[in-house]
């Protein structure tokens, strides 16, 4: 470490004013308060003085998605092993099963670290495009209009390889980050100044740019040719039948995008976001709330035709994004509401707007990504709405 | 019945929002969504001609315009449809023109901020988009109504939406050769997409 911290200090001078890398000052401020706490203090107004910075509350999330990763790992390689052994394949023509073979790994689906080292073929690829194009243009942004890199796109850059499928094409992951970072979140002046979340509007891009490669029965599962329905297709298809056990969808091990599939892990992650106060449980809650009232009232409408309506509530919880896309995604603190009677409102659309889609458009099979964005858009005047609410009543108490 | 002039309404507010998802009446949701309380007045002006006008355009479309409408005075085989652009604008422009006065008497406050966004109303192709659908879909008196109460609800959702998030774009650091109306824009385009939440949904 203190090898890493001299090298950094060796080289500083070159980033300063008058350096000959001046220009690239912010790359390296990047690298030194990703690794160390930085030691100039805030310049400007207003001023608090508390541990919980932008850096620490970035890398709570971090480290609350690892165990989302983890699962990623595992039952990305999971899910590809088990579509070998359906199709009775030996191998398949992708890279990484080359490589698994070369390594004398095999396919079994049993072998834990086997299907993790498979699963992490998929994702470490994907994340480290997301990282070195999003990257580059953090970068781009940094230096053309000097401000600093921050740990907010460690974030953005995590969370968008999670919600994309196992054989997402490379060019389309760059494509998509770019426009999350730079449409998404740099136009407006970069982290916190964003309306929508970046890797939800990326991944929405992608979604409506490219729907053969992210949506449908055969991206799910990394195996070229199979055809493998997710659990929400499963259930909205009334001649499918429902082949995964709630545990499986709750533990993940049900095909999906890469880190969405389990619930247990993102409950993990909840718990995290909430002890440490980074997440609002405010917003987790209504989500949840809003999700169980709404499927209530559709069960009770009830439909011959439509299978959907009659999806009891503890399968919403547990498939499709929406475990990940309530802790992860809802309660980013730049796109949703900010006053707290206006989360619980946030966050009641969010779970009945995502109910909605499931189960009454027949266009998307899911509707958290949508009704997050949906409900980011309205964010604003929502909080407006209450801060109003709230100066008419401070208004009202002073009156002499 | 009363369910499909239901689904109607809903259509026309979020599934066909005029704003987001035909891009109709862009100069007006551009120009008067800086603030919210101007915003939230021009949709409620919006909503207020909307409902007017369709129904009047309607009764105008089906009792003099169209085909065989007048066989009653003699002239059956008369087909004036050719005169529809013109009549609903005339239609329109009236209405504001009347719609101004009002405002002008009993809410000058609201008409002072509306300024001179208010007769551009009369050119907003929200307005005559809708009268448009309205006659291409071949709506009846009833369903006039209700679709001209939903898509004008639905462009004042999103007009007051967007005002909103410009509010909160004040502290926004956006780069110099966008701000104002290029921010906007993308702006807008980003809202679309969150608003195709709704596509597809068959009611």
């Amino acid at each position: 470490m203190k090898l890493l911290r001299n090298l950094l200090d060796k080289q500083e001078k070159h980033f300063l004013k008058g350096g000959k890398l001046e220009k690239f000052f912010p790359l390296y401020e990047a690298v030194d308060t990703f690794l160390y706490t930085p030691a100039s203090p805030t310049k400007a107004a207003s001023h608090v003085r508390d541990v919980m910075d932008l850096k620490r509350m970035m890398m709570t999330v971090v480290i609350a998605l690892l165990p989302a990763v983890l699962m990623a790992f595992y039952n990305t390689g999971l899910q590809a092993n088990l579509g070998l052994q359906k199709m009775g394949a030996a191998s398949s023509a992708h890279w990484q099963a080359q490589v698994i073979e070369w390594l004398g790994v095999g396919f079994d689906p049993s072998n834990i670290l086997g299907n993790m080292l498979f699963g992490a073929l998929y994702f470490l690829p994907v994340y480290l495009v997301t990282i070195a194009v999003g990257g580059f243009w953090e970068v781009i942004f940094a230096v053309v209009r000097k401000h600093e890199i921050n740990e907010g796109f460690l974030v953005t850059s995590l969370l968008f390889p999670l919600i994309l499928p196992p054989n997402i094409p490379y060019w389309q992951v760059a494509l998509g980050i770019s426009f999350g970072v730079v449409i998404g979140k740099e136009v407006f002046g970069g982290v916190g100044m964003n309306i929508l979340n970046p890797a939800l509007t990326a991944r929405a891009f992608l979604f409506f740019a490219y729907p053969a490669e992210i949506s449908g029965d055969k991206v799910w599962v990394a195996v070229d040719g199979l055809s493998q329905a997710t659990a929400l297709a499963q259930f909205a298809d009334s001649t499918m039948e429902v082949t995964y056990s709630w545990m499986d969808a709750f533990l993940g091990f049900i095909p999906g995008s890469m880190g969405e599939t389990s619930a247990l892990a993102c409950l993990i992650g909840a718990i995290i976001l909430i002890a440490t106060k980074v997440g609002s449980w405010k917003i987790m809650l209504s989500v949840i709330v809003g999700t169980t009232v709404t499927t209530l009232l559709l069960n009770l409408v009830g439909s011959a035709t439509n299978p959907m309506f009659n999806m009891p509530v503890y399968w919403h919880f547990v498939i499709g994004g929406f475990a990940f896309g309530t802790v992860f995604m809802a309660t980013d603190p730049v796109s949703a509401t900010m006053t707290e009677k206006g989360k619980y409102v946030y966050g009641f659309f969010i779970g009945f707007l995502t109910v909605l889609v499931r189960v009454i458009n027949p266009a998307f099979p899911e509707g958290m990504m949508l009704a997050i964005l949906f409900m980011n858009v309205f964010a604003p005047i929502i909080d407006r709405y209450y801060i109003n609410q709230n100066i008419k009543r401070r208004l009202a108490r002073n009156v002499i | 019945m009363l369910e499909h002039y239901l689904s109607l309404f809903i259509k026309s507010i979020f599934i066909e929002n005029m704003a987001l998802a035909f891009f109709l009446g862009m100069c007006t949701f551009l120009a008067v969504s800086k603030r919210v309380e101007t915003a939230v007045g021009l949709g409620i002006a919006v909503v207020v001609v909307q409902t007017i006008t369709l129904p009047v355009n309607n009764l105008i479309y089906n009792y003099v315009l169209r085909e065989g409408a007048l066989a009653a005075i003699g002239l059956g085989s008369l087909d004036l449809t050719f005169l529809g652009l013109i009549t609903y604008i005339g239609v329109i422009a009236a209405m504001v023109q009347i719609l101004e006065m009002v405002l002008d008497k009993f809410v000058p406050k609201l008409y002072n901020s509306l300024g001179i966004f208010l007769p551009l109303i009369t050119v907003n192709c929200a307005i005559l988009g809708g009268t448009l659908f309205m006659v291409e879909r071949d709506y009846i008196f009833a369903e006039s109504v209700v679709f001209g109460v939903g898509s004008g609800t639905g462009f004042a959702i999103a007009i007051i939406a967007l005002a909103g998030i410009r509010e909160k774009m004040k502290y926004s650091n956006v780069p110099e050769g966008l701000r104002g109306l290029g921010i906007t824009f993308i702006t807008v385009g980003l809202m679309a997409i969150a608003f195709m939440l709704f596509s597809g949904i068959q009611l």
